[in-house]
């Protein structure tokens, strides 16, 4: 039924205006726009905590992990009740980070290896379960996969008020601790010594790290569901140096990679959800990384030319000055010929020093003003020089 | 023992081992999620190689799917040099997307290409025996035989060959630069062979299982030893273990057949995981708890010497004084008693001559800041560890 829907909508070449129309009216496109958009709102909440706890990995080897819990919440309950299954993945998911965590402070294994052996240990067990599931003989199993790749269309409306509570009760518990959150990610040993205790605080953040993940997978499957947390926050992170700013910003590139990733592949034929949302996501950290003024790299670049460009007039003023320096009237004229391209001279530092009145230009003959031989004098005697 | 099930007992061991090689220099150099990352980025260099070839076993699909891990592992040092975000996260950014674009290639041309993506990633040796290379007509043996074989022989003339310039540039990367190794030849040359593997072997085992081959058997093997050479084998050892284990479990379970070769190979890191002698889990509880008995012993011998009052060295002041539980309080008196480091009399505890110089030498320790030294003063001292 839904997927008829689907079909329906997809077969339509739509423009924006009845896409729109379709959003508010048509249940099934109403549901999945909700669904991911709340989930992008959350993930990328979270993920902004995970980004700067330097766990971005977590999230990919979580995910994995999940899988064997979904598995195994199926064999005992033999429901393929999104709630039961969640749990079950909640629960392999738990005990993954915390594996992680043991072999990562008790052995001398780093984190690197640590995660990828959870990921694929993990993984390989979940596939085990999954093809000893497949033959058995129960109706029942079929759709299981779809935790793989993640299936937006299979949403409903339950799914969505589910991640909708998790959603608002993750609010209330950042909202709550915030202060400690806050604390924790930027000095822990401070935190320590204040006496909150860290390892509660610690459990709290990655159990919801976890809970998010696992909200997702339906969604957008275990393999890019790890994108799903970090995109959102690497993007927000350039924007911006306040954790605040930085998890609302987060949450608001997840809804919009999220509505605007749904709307792309409602659109055309044969587009899985999960990979267009995050190839939104990752449109976002590109502009981000870009165009962000204060750590993109154009603003970078472009901030790196003008520096070398105003050192090359300096570096020309104070060559200049040391020639006029010689002379008892300062402004006696020099042949062009003298400076050179060491000194930093280029025709575009003269023409510059002459509009800036430093210099005068007569024929093939340039000599400094007397404001420009103050300003070279004091060039680099100046405690703070203004940009020039 | 049919001849299918041999051959896919044989490429089960081949790809193993192939893995097992690189998996170890991955772990070492602390790089082990960059296979993960490669495992999943190949994808789209995979569909456009069949594009062209329609053949998975194709040589220019699997040079194709090695550019893109090479790729990916250009793609992730070039953001993380621009300093915007750290190298997990760069690693965490890069393979979603390339393998996004993928997924999105398959489905988009789902209707002309007879490859999806359930194969890429989980892969079936079951059915490798199926496909036969045939030369001039005579059927030589299965392909994923011979793709896998001809990758492993490369990956062993390559590690014959650079044997001492990979180990010296994993451990030392600053000598390797100054003995006139370039670091960065070796570092693309493993993420070279390692993406060759992955793709050589993602047919026969799928893409997210090569990681548990390359990083599961080597990160077992570094549990147990230090030695290079003795973590190679040990590695390759549990490779083949699980390979053949783990098909003989699939056979009896009815179940996949990669599946079940990385449980194995979880079961086995676990039980090394708990039991390896000296980096074990319960190896290092034990000692953390041995430590921290003889620390207390150490505490226990101080407070003796700073007093000669015969209330502060009575026994049952012992819990009040140093703030002791009861139960860690008698070990530590045991201990010290077994090791002739104080007597008791009339319920007094006093110091003996060996307890004596053995606090005065700890003393001179602690004070110079050469804490360490302590450590090795117990093997002369100690008859019984705590």
């Amino acid at each position: 039924m839904q997927f008829k829907i689907l079909k329906y909508i997809q077969n339509y070449k739509m423009d924006i205006t009845e896409y729109i129309e379709l959003v508010f009216t048509d249940y099934t496109l109403r549901t999945i726009t909700l669904g991911t958009a709340i989930l992008g709102a959350v993930t990328g909440m979270l993920g902004s905590f995970a980004v700067l706890r330097k766990q971005s990995l977590l999230g990919d080897a979580i995910s994995h992990a999940a899988l064997p819990g979904i598995a195994i919440a199926f064999l005992i309950t033999g429901t393929k009740d999104s709630n039961t299954l969640l749990i079950g993945a909640l629960i392999s998911g738990l005990i993954g980070t915390f594996w992680i965590r043991g072999i990562i402070t008790k052995t001398h294994l780093k984190s690197d290896t640590a995660l990828g052996l959870i990921l694929s240990l993990f993984f390989g067990f979940g596939m085990l379960l999954l093809t000893f599931i497949q033959k058995q003989p129960n109706a029942n199993q079929a759709g299981l996969d779809k935790y793989l790749f993640g299936q937006a269309a299979t949403l409903v409306e339950s799914d969505v008020w589910m991640m909708a509570i998790v959603t608002g009760l993750c609010l209330i518990v950042m909202l709550t601790f915030w202060k400690e959150f806050k604390i924790l990610l930027f000095d822990a040993d401070y935190t320590k010594t204040l006496g909150f205790n860290t390892k509660i605080i610690d459990i709290l953040i990655t159990s919801f790290i976890v809970l998010a993940i696992v909200l997702g997978l339906q969604t957008v499957g275990v393999v890019l569901m790890s994108a799903m947390l970090l995109a959102p926050a690497a993007a927000a992170r350039q924007w911006t140096n306040s954790l605040s700013v930085m998890v609302f910003l987060a949450a608001i590139f997840g809804a919009f990679s999220g509505v605007f990733g749904t709307a792309i592949s409602a659109s055309q034929n044969n587009l899985s959800t999960g990979p267009v949302i995050v190839l939104v996501a990752a449109v976002f950290v590109v502009f981000s990384f870009i165009f962000s003024p204060s750590r993109g790299l154009l603003f970078k670049q472009i901030r790196f030319i003008k520096n070398r460009r105003d050192l090359e007039l300096h570096k020309t003023l104070t060559f200049m000055h040391h020639i006029a320096k010689t002379h008892e009237d300062i402004s006696h004229p020099h042949a062009i010929k003298l400076l050179n391209n060491f000194q930093g001279y280029t025709k575009n530092t003269l023409r510059k020093l002459v509009e800036k009145d430093y210099v005068q230009l007569k024929g093939n003959m340039w000599s400094l003003t007397k404001v420009g031989f103050e300003t070279a004098a004091n060039l680099y005697t100046k405690q703070t020089t203004e940009d020039e | 023992m049919s001849s299918a099930q041999i051959e896919i007992q044989l490429i089960a061991c081949i790809v193993a081992i192939a893995c097992a090689i690189p998996g170890t220099f991955l772990v070492l150099r602390k790089m082990a999620m960059i296979s993960d990352a490669i495992s999943h980025s190949i994808l789209p260099g995979i569909v456009v190689g069949f594009f062209i070839t329609q053949d998975l076993n194709s040589p220019l699909l699997i040079l194709l799917a090695a550019l893109t891990g090479i790729i990916t592992v250009i793609l992730v040092e070039y953001i993380q040099k621009t300093g915007l975000v750290k190298e997990d996260t760069a690693i965490g950014l890069v393979f979603p997307a390339l393998f996004s674009i993928g997924v999105i290639m398959i489905a988009k041309n789902a209707n002309d290409v007879h490859l999806d993506v359930d194969a890429v990633l989980l892969g079936e040796l079951a059915f490798a025996p199926f496909d036969r290379l045939l030369i001039a007509g005579t059927d030589v043996g299965p392909k994923s035989l011979w793709v896998v074989g001809t990758i492993l022989i490369i990956t062993i003339a390559l590690l014959i060959l650079f044997f001492k310039e990979l180990k010296v540039s994993t451990f030392d990367k600053g000598l390797a630069a100054s003995l006139g190794f370039s670091p960065a030849i070796i570092h693309y040359g493993l993420m070279s062979v390692s993406s060759v593997t992955t793709v050589g072997a993602f047919d026969a085992v799928g893409a997210i299982l090569v990681v548990a081959l390359m990083i599961a058997p080597a990160a077992t093997a570094y549990l147990l030893t230090t030695d290079l050479k003795r973590m190679l084998a040990l590695a390759i050892g549990f490779g083949i273990f699980s390979a053949i284990f783990g098909y003989w479990v699939a056979h009896w379970l009815d179940a996949s057949i990669a599946g079940s070769i990385t449980t194995i190979l979880g079961l086995v890191f676990l039980f090394v995981y708990l039991f390896a002698p000296s980096k074990g889990i319960i190896a290092v509880m034990y000692r953390e708890k041995q430590q921290q008995t003889e620390v207390s012993l150490l505490t226990f011998l101080l407070h003796l010497k700073n007093h000669d009052e015969l209330e502060e060295r009575h026994v049952n002041h012992l819990n009040e004084h140093i703030n002791w539980q009861k139960v860690r309080a008698k070990t530590v008196l045991d201990l010290a008693q077994k090791n002739n480091m104080i007597h008791i009399e009339k319920n007094i505890v006093s110091l003996t001559k060996k307890g004596d110089e053995f606090t005065s030498k700890a003393i001179d320790y602690i004070i110079t800041n050469e804490d360490a030294q302590i450590e090795d003063m117990k093997d002369d001292f100690f008859l019984f560890r705590g």
